[in-house]
């Protein structure tokens, strides 16, 4: 088990620089020049720009720059920002709230999904099972965009059951509502694959020979049929992690919260490039450490992985 | 193993249930809290405002961009300010006097500190201005001192501006300028305390003004707060407890939280909420003209608008843009039709200078003059384009003029996109947009001559058309030296006139200031500038 994660560990070096270099490499590609942008309609006289671009290096040749980013990550020292932000300070502040959402989001999708479809998929083909189809697929077919606004105005604005917005100082009932914009398209996928992964595995020959010795119902569900359908949900919502917190830039927009994506949105108009690699970098290790947890989520629920 | 291993997944869906509840409850605790915080903070009068992070140093030399810009308007006082109608009221300033327009002598109140307790003498505006104007110090605003006898793009420049005492100012002017006492309410003038020049860089985070307010604290993209000034004994008294400027990345938010009432002042409706913000918030809703005009440039570098067959062209162009219905339909009267080069908010704005004829839609001129320009000059089958960058919302208003220009002169009119806005300054600046492209203008300052000079004079900074007339270059020479305002107004319409006949740009709207405010605040106006003058606002 400790080779198996020391090697997992070790292969997020090449991931690592594989990553960054294509980043770098795309935002450098971007059309454009931004430093031009800075000054606004008016423009900056053209020393000033010069000025500035010499000071993040941005007269500098790709290669160059790249290398410079990365002597910036050995040495734990990312720069400044165009605004004069240490990135550093700017991770700091954007990824904690996130990190929150993604997980207060994670945790309902995982609850719901899994309870919802656990029942849909223990009565198949009944009035609650069909309601779940119909509510799930909506869900997967409406943009989050517009789920968030419709409950902004419901909820926030008409009925004031939650705050419209989390921009201020985001508490657990501040987040709550964008947590559940957040969750609701993975929500429905959960649901979906719940149900159908324990539809299957209803009528498999081990649970038929786990009733035969006379198991009660719960005993079932739990020990045989639960567990083994968990597997490809467990999947999904590894993965899920990642596409949560990247894919947070709608909902953080929308509730106003100073997260991830937000951040991540203004960094990439503003063409910034090491912000936007810096930002996305550790989003790729959030996507490797969960493909990680994944891993051996899997050993823990399938004996067969782990002596594999 | 099995058994356990299960309770463990039960234990986990278990821990998630208590997990989730329990944060249900601590956090209706937390807005219990929060709500009579709320309500004891209500006799302070906090005002919320919606903003956005500052994306410079809160210095007068660097901030250009309206959110920094709402902030240090806020925390210094210049020479002088701009009231509600965009007249100059003084505020440091005790008397600015001139005999030719060109020397100035400005002489400052006794008494003014800084909020460290220091002086706000001569010297502080004096060597703020300097070292705005240097090269080297690469600051943002440096083009607002090209005014200046001794000022220069290329070189480190010593601007001819001496503090003669403690309280006397004299600056010499490279050219007349009666205008010269509004420059001085724009944030580019402002003064600075001696504690800056001995460390610039540490000054962003922790600015010392003269102003109203003093920044209590700064939560970086989320909120600045500022508290007023305990020693400012200013005009600009504060009405109320603080402003707390908020950041949002969305309009849409913005307005979602002013209609729940979790925000007071909105500075800026979005788009969206054109057609029906005015029903929303009543007499609460703000929609008026701004100093802000919206053209398309006609560039100097596309051999078809050249001569007379090209001028042709351009009021051709110009007199098949239905102005009246795009403003009305398109943006639900939150754009005001062009009648001028300048804005109506501005002293000497008229609605009938001679010329001015082809700012009216007129389907059948248009046609007759594209027709006649064809016959003398012929470019055959024609596809105009109308450039702008695409990450931002002008394709619907480019769409919606080349739809009547395609009817009505009968050529292809296309919308062309930039990704962003970089690359469309880009290819702005270097002269390689091959159409007409938009433009937009900001004045800095009330006055005519900041509508005109900055865009159209010969070389000016902004003039991205690349237009140059004598005739007109000449006219602003003359109306800047002009000895009152009166026959300054009038020379400044007959160089609209010279603009008309040429129209190196083709004026389409006002942007109004689209705003709205909450139930809970009292006399809130929006300036000139199209923002809200946050010190008089009252919160009960």
């Amino acid at each position: 088990m400790l080779w198996y994660l020391g090697r997992r560990l070790l292969q997020v070096i090449p991931v690592f620089l594989g990553a960054t270099l294509l980043l770098y490499a795309l935002v450098f590609l971007r059309p454009g020049d931004p430093v031009a942008a800075l000054g606004g309609e008016r423009g900056l006289p053209e020393a000033v720009q010069d000025q500035i671009r010499a000071e993040y290096n941005l007269d500098q040749p790709f290669i160059v720059q790249y290398l410079l980013f990365l002597k910036g990550v050995v040495t734990l020292d990312f720069g400044v920002d165009f605004r004069g932000r240490e990135i550093s300070d700017v991770i700091a502040s954007a990824f904690p709230v996130t990190i929150q959402l993604a997980l207060m989001a994670l945790l309902i999708e995982a609850v719901f999904g899994i309870a919802f479809g656990l029942w849909a998929g223990m009565r198949k083909g009944g009035i609650f099972d069909a309601t779940a189809l119909v509510v799930s697929l909506f869900f997967i077919a409406v943009p989050t965009f517009v789920v968030g606004f419709v409950m902004q105005i419901v909820v926030g604005v008409k009925l004031e059951w939650l705050p419209v917005t989390a921009g201020r100082d985001p508490d657990v009932v501040s987040l709550l509502m964008p947590a559940m914009v957040l969750a609701a398209t993975s929500f429905a996928y959960v649901l979906r694959l719940t149900r159908t992964s324990v539809a299957e595995n209803l009528s498999a020959d081990y649970v038929r020979t786990a009733r035969a010795r006379g198991l009660r119902r719960s005993q079932v569900t739990g020990r045989h049929v639960l567990r083994n359908s968990l597997i490809p949900v467990v999947t999904f919502l590894g993965a899920d992690i990642g596409a949560l917190m990247s894919g947070a830039i709608i909902t953080e927009g929308i509730f106003n919260i100073n997260g991830v994506g937000g951040t991540l949105y203004d960094a990439i108009t503003r063409g910034e490039s090491i912000t936007v690699v810096s930002l996305t970098t550790v989003l790729v290790l959030v996507y490797i450490g969960a493909n990680l947890l994944v891993d051996l989520l899997y050993a823990a629920l399938d004996p067969r992985i782990r002596y594999a | 193993m099995t058994p356990r291993r299960l309770a463990g997944i039960g234990a986990f869906t278990l821990a998630s249930a208590l997990l989730l509840s329990a944060c249900g409850s601590s956090g209706s605790d937390d807005s219990d809290s929060a709500a009579t915080g709320d309500d004891a903070a209500a006799g302070t009068g906090i005002v919320s405002v919606s903003s956005g992070e500052p994306q410079n140093p809160l210095t007068p030399g660097m901030t250009n961009e309206v959110y920094g810009g709402l902030v240090v308007k806020n925390i210094y006082s210049g020479l002088v300010y701009y009231d509600a109608d965009g007249a100059i009221q003084n505020e440091v300033a005790e008397s600015i006097e001139s005999e030719d327009n060109k020397t100035w002598t400005i002489t400052l109140q006794d008494g003014w500190t800084f909020s460290d307790g220091t002086p706000v003498t001569a010297s502080s505006f004096v060597d703020a201005w300097k070292y705005t104007a240097n090269l080297e110090n690469a600051q943002n605003q440096q083009y607002f001192f090209n005014g200046f006898e001794g000022f220069s793009f290329e070189e480190n420049s010593d601007i001819a501006v001496e503090a003669t005492d403690d309280l006397t100012i004299t600056a010499e002017l490279s050219v007349p300028s009666a205008d010269f006492p509004l420059w001085l309410g724009y944030s580019a003038f402002y003064p600075l305390p001696e504690s800056f020049f001995e460390n610039p860089d540490s000054f962003n985070e922790e600015p010392v003004g003269n102003g109203p307010y003093v920044i209590d604290s700064w939560t970086h993209d989320q909120e600045i707060s500022l508290v007023p000034n305990e020693s400012y004994e200013g005009p600009r008294t504060p009405a109320n407890g603080g402003l707390d400027l908020v950041a949002y990345t969305e309009e849409d938010t913005a307005y979602n939280d002013l209609l729940g009432g979790n925000l007071d002042v909105l500075p800026n409706v979005p788009s969206s909420a054109f057609a029906t913000f005015e029903d929303e918030l009543g007499d609460r809703a703000v929609n008026q003209p701004a100093a802000l005009i919206q053209v398309v440039n006609v560039p100097e570098w596309l051999p078809e608008f050249q001569g007379e067959a090209g001028v042709m062209r351009r009021q051709a162009i110009s007199l098949s843009i239905d102005r009246d219905t795009i403003t009305e339909q398109l943006y639900s009267g939150s754009r005001t039709p062009a009648k001028d080069f300048t804005s109506p908010v501005i002293d000497g704005y008229s609605e009938d200078i001679p010329g001015s004829e082809v700012l009216t839609y007129d389907p059948e001129q248009a046609k007759e003059l594209w027709d006649e320009a064809e016959s003398m000059d012929p470019i055959g089958d024609y596809t105009l384009n109308i450039a702008s960058n695409a990450d931002s919302d002008h394709q619907d208003w480019i769409d919606a003029v080349c739809t009547t220009i395609r009817q009505d002169l009968e050529i292809g009119c296309e919308f062309a996109p930039y990704t962003t806005f970089d690359e469309f300054l880009d290819a702005r600046d270097n002269g390689k947009v091959e159409g007409l492209f938009r433009g937009g203008w900001q004045a800095d300052w009330p006055s005519m001559s900041n509508f005109l000079g900055p865009i159209y004079g010969t070389g000016a900074g902004s003039n991205d058309a690349q237009y140059s007339s004598e005739a007109f270059d000449a006219k602003l020479a003359e109306a800047a030296a002009a000895p009152d305002t009166d026959t300054a107004t009038t020379l400044y319409k007959e160089a609209q006139e010279i603009l008309f006949a040429d129209l190196p740009g083709i004026p389409l709207w006002y942007q109004n200031a689209t705003g709205g405010y909450s139930e809970n605040v009292e006399n809130v106006a929006f300036g000139w500038d199209s923002d809200p003058i946050l010190y008089q606002i009252s919160k009960q």
